[in-house]
């Protein structure tokens, strides 16, 4: 019979390593269901005390942007030198600001 | 822009030692480059699982039952973050399983091999994923990001099985006579297919010049091979055991340990089918792949179902 | 009996299960319906074989004669094993695995709890331990065991065969002995008869929601603690003694 068939989805695996981090992009797996994605993924993503918390999430409800888009997307920040905080002069003197 | 200009603008991100990902533009022939070897490495991984799980109902003691098991979970886990980031590349994991069904897809000859006394799991450890670590080490700076992150990760967790493959050798190495001899006796088994591991001479390598080129591999085999023999020679001494080639000769020179060819007929043998263990290795994987069918189906119909069902409560 | 020797008979029971169901899990390696449940299960093998050793471990601690947990191990026979017959039944299909996972993984979580009040400390200080690893096995199997019960025609079928197979096994879990009447006088141990209750509701439970039909089969199937097994075990024991009753004495 054809494999293809019964290929289980492939979800995207995300681990918080540690409380008050974010949760990071670990890789995926494939799972048939949301109970059986978290638990695939804790078996094969923390098999060596790597987490505490995780998310699981479709792979197909990820959306992506592309290398093509990287210049309109974020190259058009590089000129806003203004949003950090080394722009601006403070008096000498000042402290902790 | 032109295909030519294209290729032209990848291959200077290439040198420039950038990452390619996976929705970038890339030559089909990267593309294809890629899933070849990525999928290999990942049968490789998953293959890898029997030779040594011939002995996971037999490991002596707790402890080493333990580690073996542990680490023969480690190769599945391997195999399987090398499928998700070769999944990456478009190509889903059932038809890369196809294509090692199908003999499309190669995996490692080494698994080609048996596992006949308890030192072939030390051999295995120690010899085997001693070379791949090697290999692994250095595609950790490949080009392409997924491939590159997926290495990160197993060097990270492979680096406690060379480890344990040589304290089992240690071990039998200063236990009884029998011992020793099982010890002896797989690393005369398991060096030249050991060797083997790092593919053919440069000279006589298909795809070596172009993967070098596309950053995919970053040394060649050759190079790679020599790394292993040199460390690899004084560890045996070290315990004692005998190195299986009468003519391996250190030249102070170079200040490298020189060997005799090997036996790259047999190599291409085993790689065609022919070895061993080849018919068993992957009848195996076929036959609980096939038997897994009705759990996977009945998974899908069960999530379906509860689909259908929250749709309409909700 | 004293309670020195009854703690340690039970200790070798604790052992003996998690052993035996450890070892069959094992045969798995490699054979699973999918990679990720092939890494499933062996998580859930090392897991036991972690708490066969922490039982042996004190086990070996009260008896002079024996030198470790390896001893105990590889080197008692069939009738001194004290492992309940369930886990040594042959895995079968994976539902009958499943099955067999379940049935066990919800005996061990309700013992663990239960021996989480227990007077002695070193059973005590396991079972804390054991029980958060018996959870996650309880969890795992019972969801296996919906998926199979309300998934398709033929997975039902099986996963109905498969219950069909063991249920005879079951009471044989819950039988005791005099080792178990020494410990619960003295607090260390729980009356079976109360985990037996228990067991019934939570398995019910899940075999309902899973569609699945409790099979009306004669139980008087027992003997697993007394050291009274199928003819299964000695060939488990065999393959996993191999190399220890091959080359006596070696060190590995």
């Amino acid at each position: 019979m054809d494999n293809k068939q019964n290929q289980l989805p492939l979800w995207e695996v995300f681990i918080q390593g540690k409380n008050g981090n974010p949760h990071r992009h670990a890789g995926s797996i494939h799972a048939s269901d949301k109970n059986m994605a978290l638990q695939n993924a804790r078996d094969i993503y923390t098999r060596r005390g790597e987490g505490r918390s995780i998310w699981v999430v479709k792979s197909d409800n990820i959306i992506a942007s592309t290398l093509d888009e990287e210049g309109e997307f974020f190259d058009t920040t590089d000129d806003k030198v203004y949003r950090h905080p080394t722009f601006y002069k403070v008096p000498e003197g000042v402290k902790n600001m | 822009m032109t295909e030519e200009q294209k290729l032209e603008q990848f291959q200077a991100r290439i040198d420039a030692e950038e990452k390619i990902e996976p929705k970038d533009w890339m030559p089909e022939e990267y593309r294809k480059a890629l899933i070849r070897q990525m999928s290999q490495h990942a049968h490789s991984e998953v293959i890898g699982m029997q030779p040594e799980g011939n002995w996971a109902l037999r490991a002596p003691t707790l402890r080493a039952k333990k580690i073996l098991l542990a680490k023969i979970q480690d190769e599945g886990g391997h195999g399987l973050y090398l499928y998700s980031a070769t999944e990456t590349l478009g190509i889903d994991r059932d038809t890369m399983i196809e294509q090692l069904h199908e003999g499309k897809a190669k995996y490692s000859s080494v698994f080609n091999y048996p596992t006949l006394n308890w030192a072939d799991i030390g051999a295995i450890g120690w010899l085997v994923d001693g070379a791949a670590i090697v290999n692994q080490i250095s595609l950790q700076r490949t080009s392409f990001g997924s491939y590159s992150r997926a290495m990160i990760r197993i060097c990270k967790e492979e680096s406690f099985h060379q480890r344990q493959g040589y304290e089992i050798m240690t071990t039998m190495m200063n236990g009884t006579p029998e011992q020793k001899e099982m010890a002896q006796d797989a690393m005369n088994r398991w060096w030249a297919p050991a060797l083997m591991m790092f593919g053919p001479p440069d000279n006589d390598s298909a795809h070596s010049k172009q993967s070098l080129k596309w950053k995919i591999k970053r040394e060649s085999n050759d190079v790679l091979r020599q790394r292993f023999i040199d460390k690899t020679i004084d560890q045996a001494h070290f315990i004692g055991l005998e190195i299986p080639d009468k003519n391996i000769r250190f030249n102070k020179e170079t200040e490298h340990w020189e060997t005799s060819p090997l036996d790259w007929n047999e190599f291409k043998q085993v790689i065609n089918g022919n070895g061993p263990c080849n018919h068993q290795r992957l009848n195996h994987h076929i036959k609980y792949h096939n038997e897994g069918n009705w759990v996977r189906e009945a998974a899908l119909a069960f999530a379906e179902n509860e689909m259908k069902l929250e749709t309409t409560t909700n | 009996m004293n309670t020195k020797d009854a703690v340690y008979n039970f200790c070798l029971r604790m052992a003996d299960n998690n052993l035996i169901s450890g070892q069959r899990l094992t045969e798995w390696c490699s054979r699973g319906p999918i990679l990720e449940e092939d890494l499933a299960m062996t998580n859930l093998a090392l897991d036991l074989f972690g708490q066969a050793e922490s039982f042996f471990d004190y086990a070996a601690s009260l008896n002079g004669n024996v030198k470790s947990a390896d001893d105990l191990a590889f080197l008692r026979s069939e009738r001194q094993y004290y492992n309940n017959l369930l886990v040594e039944q042959p895995n079968g299909d994976f539902a009958v695995t499943m099955m067999k996972q379940f049935l066990f993984s919800a005996f061990q979580k309700l013992m663990y709890e239960a021996l989480t009040e227990s007077n002695d400390d070193t059973i005590k200080g396991i079972s804390t331990k054991a029980l958060k690893e018996a959870k996650y096995h309880f969890r795992h199997s019972s969801e296996w065991v919906i998926r199979l019960g309300k998934g398709t025609k033929e997975s039902h079928e099986r996963v109905q065969l498969a219950i069909n197979e063991l249920w005879r096994f079951t009471t044989d879990m819950f039988e005791m002995n005099a080792t178990d009447e020494e410990l619960i006088s003295t607090g260390i141990s729980a009356n079976l008869e109360t985990i037996y209750g228990k067991w019934n509701f939570v398995v019910g439970e899940i075999l309902k929601e899973a569609t699945l039909a409790i099979p009306d089969a004669a139980k008087i199937i027992k003997g697993g603690c007394n050291g009274m097994h199928t003819e299964h075990l000695g060939h488990i024991l065999t393959e996993m003694q191999y190399l220890q009753r091959a080359y006596p004495g070696a060190t590995w």
